[in-house]
């Protein structure tokens, strides 16, 4: 037997790789945390510029705005009346405007940000969960059976739904599950993320949030359903003619053992990294639904914040926006990389 | 007694342009300790012959004839049953073992898996013992149970496929071109495990490979292939020095000789291409590439004849009775 030849001295030199050590997913994420810092440092460079360019006069909002005081209208007049680089320096020196007052309310640009901030989530995890739960269900589906009815029923469903667009989506599920056409009575309310004057933490608050949610969440959801569906569909027909699946398949496993255990871990990466990428997008990325909706998140406070000029609140929504792409990023490249040892090296 | 019997076997592929015959009436049978070759070009229907023991044919082949593994007909025989003669009775090293493994999960897993699927009495842990064995036999550490395959090189990738086919005991283990994608030095080692360790546990071995030196030397009997039909089959090492078809003649010198220097700078190749399924010349589907080809063969469909003791080959030049 050829135990004594020059391969086997070679294995005994590739085995040291054997597994994964854990040295090496830290230095992933450590590598990925500070290329991710580099980009936030460009982001917020330009994030200063890019505010400054915008056409209007802050000092006569900031006027027009009741609740703001004296001494705050003045200091904020100073550093408007100050050079570029005066007002650059300052900013360098509260990048993240934490002293921000929003022309807009007067109050500072983070508490309306913060207020803003759980309906988006709320929003958002629920679509991301519905969608999730759906599209790649269907996708895994429509692909292992490629050119069977279901494949062909929800292929052309899915396009339909990718293809509309997420306002006019919004628009006709407000006309007939909200405002009640016809037969259809009015099942849901619009506007707004639960009836005022109930705790959100409170049981009817759930209930009203959730009444508010369901509908935007679906707009939402469909679009992304579909996207979902599509990729999952697509990576599944590829994995098919891939050699390890006739192995699996000759071991003897039932169809679906051979899809579940080694078809659909390896199809599911690039949706994996598409789904955190999309959630890193929504948060910002939510702007029609929530106007549709008038659905006070991050997405309507955007809307809000770009019709009333207010530079500073705009600024701090574009810093949670790209942090939120970022992180997200990141997050996808770890799990990605917890998922593929190919990737860990 | 033969664990693998082919009788009469046809694969059809139907595509757009029509039926295509990959294979052609192929009648083999292996016995247990034995090794038989397959050899042929590109396209002569062995991979889709192997496909057929398992039935792992693509849905548009239609198969006919009998397929036996350990005397059951493999194609007609039920799905659960099939799942079961599957890697239980005949296990195959696939061609292209850099992709016949999954990329995400650990070698172990993927060895285990086939034994807690055959095997109701064992356990994880008499599994993972098992392919501790199997790996160490193959020439490999045990810790590569914990490897992935990327982290391996082609002759060890190849080597686990080979401890995979075995873990199950298989009567039939077929290996289809396993040295394809190995460097020349890698390449006897492996054949040469495969072949020690089916012997040991006498086992009915098929190698395929389209190199016909490779097999002269590690198989007892070697059967060629051409436009889906045997050509010639016979003792390995007479086959290769003295071919009665003259397209074994042809393949046996496409490959230099080792140690002998004018063979090297002139390899002896074979004119034309051979025949697209779907369009066979008529006659012996050889003729129009043939050095020896006579008026006849245009016209008839010569089949196997006797050609020597525990010989046959299909052409007019053999005559029934001549040694």
């Amino acid at each position: 037997m050829a135990l004594t030849s020059p391969v086997d001295a070679r294995t005994g030199t590739v085995s040291s790789g054997g597994a994964t050590t854990p040295g090496g997913i830290g230095r992933f994420i450590g590598y990925r945390l500070v290329s991710g810092l580099g980009t936030l440092v460009f982001v917020l460079l330009f994030n200063f510029f890019l505010f400054r360019l915008l056409p209007g006069d802050p000092a006569a909002r900031y006027r027009a705005v009741k609740n703001i005081g004296a001494a705050d209208l003045a200091r904020i007049r100073a550093e408007l009346d100050a050079p570029v680089l005066t007002q650059f320096w300052a900013y360098l020196r509260d990048p993240l405007a934490l002293n921000g007052i929003s022309a807009w309310k007067g109050q500072p640009v983070w508490d309306l940000v913060g207020g803003r901030a759980w309906p988006t989530v709320v929003l958002l995890g629920s679509s991301t969960l519905i969608s999730v739960l759906i599209g790649v269900r269907v996708g895994i589906r429509a692909g292992w059976k490629r050119g069977g009815r279901f494949d062909k029923a929800s292929t052309a469903v899915t396009l339909l739904f990718y293809a509309t667009p997420e306002f006019w989506l919004g628009l006709m599920l407000i006309l007939l599950l909200s405002s009640g056409v016809g037969p259809f009575p009015a099942l849901f309310p619009s506007g707004g993320v639960i009836d005022s004057g109930i705790d959100p933490l409170s049981i009817d608050g759930a209930v009203s949030v959730a009444e508010h949610t369901v509908l935007p969440a679906t707009a939402l959801a469909a679009v992304y359903i579909a996207e979902y569906s599509l990729i999952m569909r697509a990576s599944i027909i590829d994995e098919q003619s891939q050699d390890y699946l006739t192995t699996a398949r000759a071991k003897g496993l039932m169809d679906h053992v051979v899809r579940r255990r080694h078809a659909v871990p390896n199809a599911s990466l690039p949706t994996i990294t598409l789904i955190f990428l999309n959630i890193g997008f929504i948060i910002g990325g939510a702007i029609t639904v929530e106007t549709v909706f008038s659905y006070p998140g991050l997405g309507l406070l955007t809307f809000e914040a770009v019709s009333e000029q207010d530079f500073v609140l705009m600024q701090a929504l574009f810093l949670v926006f790209t942090l939120s792409v970022i992180v997200f990023n990141i997050i996808a490249d770890v799990v990605i990389a917890l998922l593929d040892p190919r990737i860990r090296g | 007694m033969a664990v693998l019997e082919l009788r009469d076997v046809h694969l059809t592929y139907r595509t757009a342009q029509g039926p295509v015959p990959a294979v052609r009436g192929v009648d083999l049978s292996v016995d247990g300790g034995e090794v038989l070759g397959l050899a042929g070009e590109s396209g002569c229907g062995k991979s889709s012959l192997v496909a057929s023991v398992l039935r792992l044919q693509p849905r548009s082949a239609t198969v006919t004839g009998q397929v036996l593994v350990g005397g059951e007909n493999v194609q007609t025989m039920s799905w659960r049953r099939l799942r079961a003669v599957r890697w239980g009775e005949a296990a195959v090293v696939f061609q292209g073992a850099l992709h016949s493994l999954n990329p995400i999960q650990r070698i172990g897993r993927q060895l285990v898996e086939p034994i807690l699927l055959h095997d109701s009495a064992a356990t994880p842990r008499t599994a993972a013992d098992k392919v501790a064995g199997l790996l160490a036999q193959v020439g490999l550490p045990e810790t590569h149970a914990d490897s992935y395959p990327h982290q391996l090189s082609g002759g060890q990738k190849q080597r686990v496929m080979i401890a995979l086919a075995l873990t199950c005991d298989p009567q039939v283990l077929i290996a289809d071109e396993p040295t394809t994608a190995l460097d020349v030095m890698v390449q006897a080692q492996v054949l040469e495990l495969l072949v020690g360790i089916a012997r040991q546990r006498g086992m009915g071995v098929v190698i395929i490979s389209h190199d016909l030196s490779v097999l002269a030397t590690t198989c007892h009997r070697v059967a060629v292939m051409y436009a889906g039909r045997v050509v010639e089959l016979g003792p390995a090492q007479e086959l290769f020095e003295h071919a009665r078809h003259p397209y074994v003649r042809a393949l046996a010198r496409a490959f230099p000789t080792i140690g002998e220097a004018r063979s090297r700078y002139a390899p002896a190749g074979l004119p034309g291409d051979p025949p697209f399924p779907d369009r066979l010349p008529s006659g012996c589907p050889f003729h129009p590439r043939c050095a020896d080809a006579v008026d006849e063969c245009s016209s008839v469909d010569v089949r196997l004849r006797p050609a020597g003791p525990g010989r046959v080959a299909a052409c007019v030049h053999v005559g029934a009775g001549v040694g």
